[in-house]
């Protein structure tokens, strides 16, 4: 990793006994994006929420239990799509690589929301 | 209302970037996202300091809206475009509250500042100064707002949108994810009430769906265009969102936002709550 910080946002002060964390971080060529839209489909592909990406490339939601979608949209790239379980009491970290526009290796297919 | 009469294109606030008639409003949830960067000549509200009463738990006076957009040089005739992160909630939010304080000509900015960044459109940090204004505004017009009473009254006799998540609307939430839970005393929601969540009228980079996808939507989720609509979230700026695409876009008479919602709602003694992901019954 250059530029990148490994992991979410710091956690300091935040009781995360009673919370379900997705927190993690997007990056591109191994830089983190901060410009970028994060956003949370639960296990229906429903939207659920949406966070930008902090100038580290960081994001968190407090969740609940279960599978979730994390979508990542961002200037100049196509959204990416990852699954992640999240649980009460943990704290799931998540690494978000962005597609280099030339090689579509590394890109998660993407999941239509089933409403 | 239309489409035409209520939104505007990221184009088209491009091209109005110096018209002096157009005054752009950021409002966002994260109330630090305007010193980030913002659209140039923006100037930005806080949906909390400025437009919360701070002692009563309501909006400002109508005295007090009055002073504050004197103060930021917004004139009754200007063309007031709001914009904002998470989809515009809060955008949409502050353009219902300016309804309901009767500016002639708003507009809201399909896809909001998300749009804007993904177009790779420029943010600035410098924020303008304006003139000061007169400004002068009606009595709150309660046409497109409900109470709680009414609220209760509605139960099984008008229809009633719940536009929050799958999750908040059965109880398994009490706040959307991005937000520690924390809000309402309970989880659940209105008997009767249908699930659309709001998320459902917009695309992914936050612009609003077609009519005629609109239009099927509310069709399908069986809302009776027949009946008065009174659409509630949790602290009502995504029933904001919800009220623009019924009452602004598709224009539907008598739509009203509960703002009070969940978190007024989910916290009152004795009244009924349906759990689960069925409406429930009244």
């Amino acid at each position: 990793m250059c530029g990148a910080i490994k992991g979410g946002p710091s956690l300091e002060g935040i009781d995360v006994k009673n919370q379900a964390v997705i927190q993690g971080i997007v990056t591109k060529d191994d830089e983190p994006v901060g410009n970028a839209y994060v956003r949370l489909l639960d296990r229906n592909g429903e939207f659920t929420a949406e966070v930008p990406t902090s100038a580290t490339g960081q994001f968190r939601f407090f969740a609940a239990s279960g599978s979730w979608t994390l979508r990542t949209l961002a200037p100049r790239s196509e959204s990416v799509d990852r699954k992640v379980v999240a649980e009460l009491g943990e704290v799931a970290d998540v690494a978000i690589e962005l597609p280099t526009r030339r090689s579509s290796g590394g890109q998660s297919p993407r999941i239509e929301a089933s409403v | 209302m239309s489409r035409e009469s209520a939104l505007v294109t990221t184009d088209w606030v491009e091209q109005h970037l110096s018209d002096d008639k157009v005054v752009l409003i950021e409002v966002d949830e994260d109330t630090e996202a305007y010193d980030k960067g913002h659209i140039e000549g923006a100037i930005k509200l806080d949906w909390k300091k400025d437009l919360q009463d701070g002692v009563r738990h309501d909006f400002i006076s109508k005295e007090r809206l009055e002073a504050l957009l004197s103060k930021r040089g917004v004139a009754n005739d200007h063309t007031v475009v709001f914009y904002g992160g998470n989809n515009n909630w809060f955008a949409a939010y502050a353009y219902w509250y300016l309804k309901l304080y009767g500016h002639e000509d708003l507009r809201l900015l399909d896809g909001g500042r998300k749009k804007w960044e993904l177009e790779s459109r420029q943010l600035t940090d410098e924020v303008p100064s304006r003139e000061a204004t007169t400004y002068v505004a009606p009595e709150a017009n309660t046409e497109i707002r409900a109470f709680r009473d009414e609220v209760i009254g509605a139960i099984g006799v008008q229809n009633l949108i719940d536009v929050r998540s799958p999750d908040e609307f059965a109880g398994r939430l009490l706040a959307p994810a991005h937000l520690p839970q924390e809000a309402a005393q309970i989880g659940g929601h209105i008997p009767t009430a249908g699930n659309v969540p709001w998320s459902r009228a917009a695309n992914d980079d936050g612009t609003f769906r077609s009519d005629d996808e609109l239009k099927a939507l509310y069709d399908e989720a069986g809302l009776d265009t027949g009946k008065d609509t009174i659409a509630y979230c949790r602290i009502g700026e995504r029933s904001s969102h919800t009220w623009f695409v019924l009452h602004e876009i598709l224009g539907l008479p008598n739509v009203k936002n509960y703002d009070g919602s969940w978190s007024e709602y989910g916290s009152l003694r004795g009244v009924p709550v349906a759990l689960g992901d069925e409406p429930g019954v009244a």
